[in-house]
């Protein structure tokens, strides 16, 4: 072997321990004996699921409902999936499918607006919800997760903008109405966009910790992101045993849900990028 | 006989619908006179009132009112709501006065087609896409537009802790007095300046690192001679896949002064532990550090898309012509990349200026220092707007900055779209 493909080899192993050792530090940690972060070993000298059980056993002398936060988790990205989902489908068709007076000049405004960074309005949306007294509750945030849904439209548009005409105008002589043929058409030939849509709606509001940080306020109505960095800000890694666990059962569905689809993620980071 | 056009017009500037009756359109017109019939209502009843109250934001805070013989706690004007209240109002107002424009535009474009006697059309054709798009223009509206003019009025009030937090006090307008605090007093001053440098640097090096990191590894997978490609692709496609926030607080445990592992391999080899995250210095090395491992996966997925796009032929004519190795990357390979992915540098840096998770999850914007009011060392603009605004209920300079952070993004994504115009009509590469 040539010394250059040698020494490639020695690099790309490096790099490799370096990608994988912390998610392998995580989840040795979270099967290790005891609660502290300090280990003599990587590997731990005695194996237990106890922290697991813990993570659903509530305790008094410490406030970490994680049953309920992963609860709270499903719902919010569940809920954001589905309405995010709906309005962005409705409004790519919209966009896509008709020539309606303004359509210009909305696209232009949902362009714009697409630029301003969405947590930039968290002030905003922070002290109205505030005012209103409408912190601490979940609908508040699959709302906020999923209002502004219809700004991130092109890419399904783009898609909507490659099903041929000439089906719907089939559909139309035979005296289909708008609403039966965006149901009994559109919306089965585009399976792979609503895939798409709703796993990264989903997976966004499952790892999103600004506006779940900002808006919930008591444990009990917690998501997973707020409640982990809770645990590590106010314990101190007191009980990082626990927490490495808690991290392992969230981290599990989004990585597996990742792995899963990364082609067709990994075309759309491409596509996207090559649209710039 | 062109007359139809300019009476029904006229008629409609007059009151809303009549040019539609005129036109002969009873139901619609009837339903706009409705509509115009509400809109005064409401606008004389309620909406005037509410935007007085956003300009006066609101007479008498709570205030001590001698009722009978005791004196009682009474709940003056809360500033922040009739503020809520006022946006709103002028968003309605602004609707009905869209409504009106475009009631006039439509009779008179009716009843110019009387006048040409072509086919007046009903209205439904028009409205479909319209009751599609209710539900995302309502969404729209409410959750970014409303909060962006919030914001922006929000900069030039006081509506800061401790002074100025109804319902106790009264919040007022004080013009460009919080960007003159913040460009002209000392410590905020001193804060803005340092948060914007250190973003700038930050945002820089945290391009420049991914970047150039990605183009390597992506070209070191897919040198020749080097074996199962997908399966290092996968490999380092990891730490993508993983949440950020799981991954970062990892991090931070990792990188732990006194128990964490890093550390504990330093003084395995004997050397002493560096306090990755506690000195200024060095914090600042970890985070650009973590973020590498963070954004390189994705660069190297980029790359490594673009490498399959470049034509063969291209490498075979170099072949033909005895070009060396590494002739064939520096002149092939290498130009090929930086072009294709030129664009994507300048996405990415206006990313990294807003790159919360990474700052916020791993130091929380700490070590902390005397220098700088409700900030951190190693805090970005993005975290130092978080923090003021959750935990130090300072919103005006919250919002001051949110703005500025704002044009600076406008300014580079103008700069990004001229760019890649030019671009695409330089059509260097075939």
């Amino acid at each position: 072997m040539k010394p250059r493909i040698l020494f490639s080899y020695l690099l790309l192993i490096l790099i490799a321990i370096a990608c994988v050792y912390p998610a392998l530090w995580t989840i040795l940690s979270s099967f290790r004996e005891g609660n502290s972060l300090f280990s003599d070993t990587i590997i731990p000298t005695k194996w237990t699921l106890a922290h697991y059980r813990d993570l659903f056993v509530e305790r008094v002398d410490r406030k970490i409902p994680y049953a309920t936060w992963y609860w709270n988790t499903l719902k919010v990205a569940v809920a954001s999936m589905v309405l995010g989902t709906l309005i962005q489908l409705l409004t790519a068709y919209a966009f896509s499918r008709f020539r309606f007076k303004g359509r210009k000049s909305m696209l232009m405004v949902v362009l714009i607006l697409g630029m301003f960074p969405g947590f930039l309005s968290l002030i905003a949306i922070f002290t109205i919800l505030n005012t209103l007294n409408l912190l601490d509750s979940l609908w508040a945030l699959i709302l906020v997760y999923s209002a502004g849904a219809a700004l991130g439209m092109f890419v399904a548009k783009g898609f909507f903008d490659t099903i041929p005409r000439s089906l719907e105008e089939a559909a139309r002589i035979d005296g289909a109405s708008h609403s039966r043929i965006f149901v009994s058409i559109i919306l089965p030939l585009s399976r792979p966009i609503i895939t798409y849509i709703s796993l990264t709606t989903f997976a966004g509001a499952w790892v999103d910790f600004i506006f779940a940080r900002a808006i919930l306020r008591t444990p009990e109505n917690w998501t997973l992101a707020v409640g982990l960095w809770n645990i590590i800000d106010s314990y101190n890694s007191t009980e990082f045993t626990l927490f490495a666990a808690g991290c392992v059962l969230v981290a599990i569905p989004i990585t597996l849900l990742f792995m899963y689809t990364q082609r067709f993620l990994v075309d759309g980071l491409t596509a996207g990028a090559s649209k710039g | 006989m062109k007359r139809n056009s300019v009476v029904a017009g006229w008629l409609s500037v007059l009151c809303a619908g009549l040019g539609q009756w005129y036109n002969r359109q009873y139901a619609k017109g009837l339903l706009f006179v409705l509509i115009h019939a509400t809109g005064i209502y409401f606008i004389s009843t309620i909406l005037f009132s509410k935007i007085k109250g956003l300009i006066t934001l609101g007479e008498q805070g709570q205030h001590l009112e001698k009722v009978g013989k005791i004196f009682k706690n009474v709940p003056g004007d809360h500033s922040i709501f009739m503020m809520i209240h006022g946006v709103l109002s002028v968003i309605l107002v602004g609707l009905y006065i869209v409504f009106y424009i475009l009631n006039i535009r439509d009779a008179v474009a009716v009843g110019r087609k009387r006048d040409s006697g072509s086919a007046v059309k009903g209205l439904n054709n028009d409205i479909f896409p319209w009751t599609l798009l209710a539900l995302p223009i309502i969404g729209v509206l409410f959750f970014t537009i409303m909060p962006i003019v919030f914001t922006s009025l929000l900069a030039f009030t006081n509506y800061a802790s401790p002074n100025h937090i109804p319902p106790k006090n009264l919040v007022d307008w004080v013009g460009f007095d919080t960007f003159n605090k913040l460009f002209n007093m000392n410590v905020w001053a001193d804060t803005f300046t340092g948060v914007l440098t250190w973003t700038i640097i930050w945002a820089v090096l945290a391009t420049v690192t991914c970047y150039f990191g990605g183009i390597l590894v992506a070209l070191l997978i897919n040198q020749q001679g080097i074996k199962m490609k997908g399966f290092w692709r996968m490999l380092f496609i990891i730490p993508y896949a993983i949440p950020q926030f799981v991954s970062l607080l990892i991090m931070r445990n990792m990188l732990n002064e006194k128990f964490g592992p890093i550390n504990q391999y330093f003084r395995y080899f004997g050397l002493e532990g560096l306090p990755w995250l506690n000195d200024p210095f060095w914090a600042k090395v970890s985070v650009i550090v973590v973020n590498m491992w963070i954004g390189i996966p994705v660069s190297m997925v980029l790359v490594m898309g673009i490498l399959t796009t470049i034509p063969k032929d291209l490498y075979e004519a170099a072949d033909v012509d005895g070009a060396s190795p590494w002739m064939k990357f520096r002149n092939i390979t290498m130009p090929y990349v930086l072009f294709a992915t030129a664009p994507i540098l300048i996405t990415q840096f206006a990313g990294n200026i807003n790159s919360f998770n990474v700052i916020f999850l791993l130091t929380s914007g700490n070590p902390a220092t005397m220098k700088y009011n409700n900030a951190g060392q190693t805090d970005l603009l993005v975290t130092w707007l978080y923090k003021l605004t959750l935990d130090f209920n300072q919103y005006n300079i919250a919002a001051a900055v949110a703005i500025l952070l704002f044009l600076i993004i406008a300014v580079m994504s103008v700069l990004l779209y001229s760019r890649t115009r030019s671009f695409k009509e330089e059509d260097m590469i075939q």
